[in-house]
């Protein structure tokens, strides 16, 4: 082969290997549609571009939170017994300046949402894309109007007969507590970006006190449940048997935990139930306590459970758990009912 | 019952006289006969029992007429009889002595399973690589089973052609495999202020390393034509219940980002996006979205729940800096670790891993000393961009105290900074980004312990 036709040849190869990796990618995908885009295109912006039309009251609201809302976030958004509290910690002056002055002197205990978030179409955004808990995206325009109205009348941002709108939705904006809250003045947003903390690669004699600054305490060792189960019983090292000692006599097994009562835990069931305790809905073994040999009991308890429902306990409505197989579900009330043991 | 090599406290020391001192002289005076090597073996045999481990046989071993080991002595159940067929488990698992290295939850931290993070036992793992099964999980609205032949992924936004693709599609597509880090925002939050959790699972264990496969992200955004006047962010988002959009840069999208279906060589698992995720290398695990179903084109960022109420770095002047990406190089020792115990003094191997989202590994140091002196550690192959690296170093204990740390530096000369550092800058209310210079107590016991030390 010449030298010319080498050249050539290698040229067509490299021209094959570019075209390869760009415009080509023939008959592969195809063009959404427009209707397609809006089903899916639900996000909403700072600028409020991609916010629907629509409105609601604060009294509207109100409805919608308490048949809904208030079972994991607390009849007036500040439980923190599912979540972090919503609402709180925001103040007149915080909606002047901008600034929230709790997130800088520290006088509350939790941050809240309305504390951090910085705009209000944050709030749309999530509210219409992921709630409520166990049903995201039920919730209609209106209503996720008429929430959010509610969340803000709660932290005083707006006033209780305040209708929200995609027309006053901006105003909102210029009252959000935390809106002058967040700054970009760092180095970690690009891999390239200025480190703002810097320490030295010293070999020798260091300069440190070689102070202990905190110890994990030998009292909490076992928190995490006993760490020798945590490693391997071969090896350079062991794990540390960190379980309480048990009394001379007592029964080494450990108690199996029914199938039930592993399947409320799943479903997260006992994170508003305890087994015993009230927590947000009663104990456990209070239902099984009121229900006790009643006919017709269990069928009750699996609708009451698939539908949710309220009154029967106090003012916080349970929400329905579609979620729950109809097997998993009678499990569960077996478990209910034979006293939640 | 715990066996006797788990109890606490610096174990395996060989029963120095377990063996009877008339025993010892009658073989060292007359020799092994057949009453003298039953008994013999019968210590042994209690010995074992006890310690079972070759430590105390190795000291036993230096006593006049050791016969050896039972172990090798007698013959093995394993050598001796017809083992099992193969494809007996179609989907091969784990040794049944190795179920002590799971994926755990931190108790009390979160209310619900669905919104909360299983920590990967990094204390039990060898290398680089996380196994699938041991994945650290984080979901924000339970996780889904998603199957594959239904899910959808769309680009939409400031593009020519707006597109919709199958996962026959993607996977026809030229890919790519290449392994990078994971690791949360949140990885070691609850040691910003004291010291919180007793092991390297809950301090660290929001961290894992997989080769991913999938198409670049670049490969599909030119498919569709997009504009690259306008176009400064992508947001990705979700197909579960939570839909979790993140922003990312342009300049990050068009560089290493990649739409992946493939995890250490089968499909990713449902935990952790199944069929098909983002893969964001060197940025916070947050944004590499789960369930991926869309990526949209815009020209502003978009603030989203996980932007300024989640997932921002509160400062000390009650300013909270947003979209802090890039996880900055921070290291680890693995083992020995919080919540070990060493078995005896002399030579351990110390082991740790190192990562910087900026880049390459270029150097690890460690201290056994509580930071006065350093000697520059082994780093193992291979050693890739913002990648984990596994590093190794020689330690002879001589049995006192000891304050084991780990320091690394990345390629750009970065050094990982200490925790008194961090705070200087950033006080201790910022959740996110703690990549401290992490302290192990090593107690005469052999015992260690999470410290901080600086």
């Amino acid at each position: 082969m010449s030298r010319s036709i080498k050249l050539a040849v290698a040229a067509l190869l490299c021209a094959g290997a570019a075209g390869a990796s760009a415009a080509h990618l023939e008959n592969i995908g195809r063009s959404a549609t427009p209707q397609e885009i809006k089903a899916w295109d639900i996000d909403v912006r700072p600028d409020f571009k991609g916010l629907p039309p629509g409105s609601g009251s604060v009294q509207r609201g109100e409805q919608i939170w308490d048949s809904t809302c208030a079972t994991c976030h607390g009849t007036f958004a500040e439980s923190n017994q599912v979540f972090t509290p919503l609402v709180g910690g925001t103040t007149a002056e915080d909606i002047k300046t901008g600034h929230v002055a709790a997130l800088h002197n520290n006088t509350q205990p939790e941050r809240t949402t309305l504390m951090k978030v910085s705009t209000v179409s944050t709030l749309w955004d999530y509210i219409h894309r992921a709630m409520p808990w166990n049903a995201p995206k039920s919730l209609s325009t209106n209503d996720v109007y008429a929430v959010l109205a509610y969340i803000l009348s709660l932290g005083e941002i707006v006033p209780e007969d305040f209708v929200l709108s995609n027309k006053n939705i901006a105003e909102v904006q210029s009252r959000m507590p935390n809106r002058n809250g967040m700054t970009l003045d760092h180095g970690m947003w690009k891999v390239n970006g200025k480190p703002d903390v810097h320490n030295v690669a010293c070999m020798k004699n260091c300069e440190t006190e070689v102070k202990m600054a905190s110890v994990f305490p030998e009292s909490a060792l076992n928190s995490h449940g006993n760490l020798a189960d945590q490693n391997r019983t071969f090896g350079e090292v062991r794990g540390l048997d960190t379980a309480p000692k048990p009394a001379a006599g007592a029964a080494d097994a450990a108690p199996k935990m029914d199938a039930g009562h592993a399947l409320a835990q799943k479903y997260s069931c006992l994170a508003c139930h305890g087994v015993s305790n009230k927590i947000v809905g009663p104990g456990y073994s209070q239902v099984a306590e009121r229900y006790k040999g009643k006919p017709g009991a269990e069928a009750q308890l699996i609708d009451k459970i698939r539908k949710g429902g309220s009154g029967n306990w106090g003012a916080v409505p349970m929400p329905p758990q579609a979620q729950v197989s109809d097997q998993d579900l009678k499990t569960i009330v077996h478990w209910i009912l034979n006293g939640a043991h | 019952m715990p066996h006797e090599n788990q109890k606490r406290g610096r174990i395996l020391r060989a029963p120095e006289n377990f063996l009877d001192p008339a025993l010892c002289a009658g073989i060292t005076t007359e020799g092994l006969n057949a009453e003298r090597r039953a008994f013999l073996r019968k210590s042994f045999l209690a010995a074992g029992a006890a310690v079972a481990s070759g430590s105390a046989l190795a000291q036993a071993a230096t006593a006049s007429g050791f016969e050896g080991d039972p172990n090798i002595l007698k013959p093995t159940r394993a050598a001796t009889t017809l083992g099992n067929p193969v494809a007996m488990h179609p989907y091969g698992m784990p040794s049944k002595y190795e179920k002590n290295l799971v994926r755990r939850q931190s108790p009390g931290l979160t209310q619900v399973a669905q919104a909360s993070v299983a920590f990967a036992p990094l204390q039990g793992l060898f290398g680089i690589i996380t196994p699938n099964g041991l994945h650290f999980e984080r979901h924000h609205q339970g996780w889904q089973d998603i199957d594959p032949s239904t899910h959808r992924f769309m680009i939409n936004g400031l593009v020519k052609n707006p597109k919709v693709y199958t996962m026959d599609d993607l996977m026809r597509m030229p890919s790519v495999s290449r392994m990078h880090f994971i690791e949360c925002g949140a990885n070691t939050a609850t040691e910003w202020g004291n010291v919180a959790v007793p092991t390297v699972q809950y301090t660290h264990g929001m961290l894992s390393c997989c080769e991913f496969t999938g198409v670049p992200l670049s490969v599909l955004l030119d498919d569709c034509g997009f504009d690259r006047k306008r176009g400064k962010y992508v947001l990705a988002e979700g197909g579960d219940g939570s839909s979790m959009t993140r922003t990312i840069d342009m300049e990050r999208a068009l560089d290493d980002v990649i739409v992946a279906w493939g995890m250490n060589g089968e499909m990713l698992r449902p935990e952790n996006g199944y069929p098909l995720r983002l893969v964001v290398p060197g940025v916070q695990g947050v944004s590499w979205v789960k369930w991926l179903r869309r990526i949209e084109v815009g020209d502003e960022r978009w603030n989203t729940k996980d932007e300024t109420v989640h997932y921002v770095d509160l400062m000390p002047d009650g300013q909270s800096r947003q979209y802090t990406s890039i996880q900055e190089c921070k290291s680890v020792i693995t083992t020995p670790s919080g919540g070990q115990t060493l078995l005896d003094k002399g030579f351990n191997n110390i082991s740790g891993l190192a990562w910087s989202g900026r880049g390459k590994i270029k150097r690890v140091d460690v201290s056994v000393d509580g930071g006065r002196n350093w000697r520059t550690a082994r780093l193992e192959t291979p050693v890739l961009d913002k990648c984990l690296t596994r590093f190794n170093i020689d330690w002879t204990w001589d049995g006192g105290p000891a304050i084991l740390q780990s320091r690394a530096i990345d390629e750009t000369g970065y050094v990982q900074p200490k925790i008194n550092q961090l705070r200087a800058v950033r006080g201790s209310k910022s959740i996110y980004h703690n990549n401290a210079i992490q302290s192990w107590k090593v107690a005469e016991s052999g015992e260690v312990t999470n410290v901080q030390v600086y």
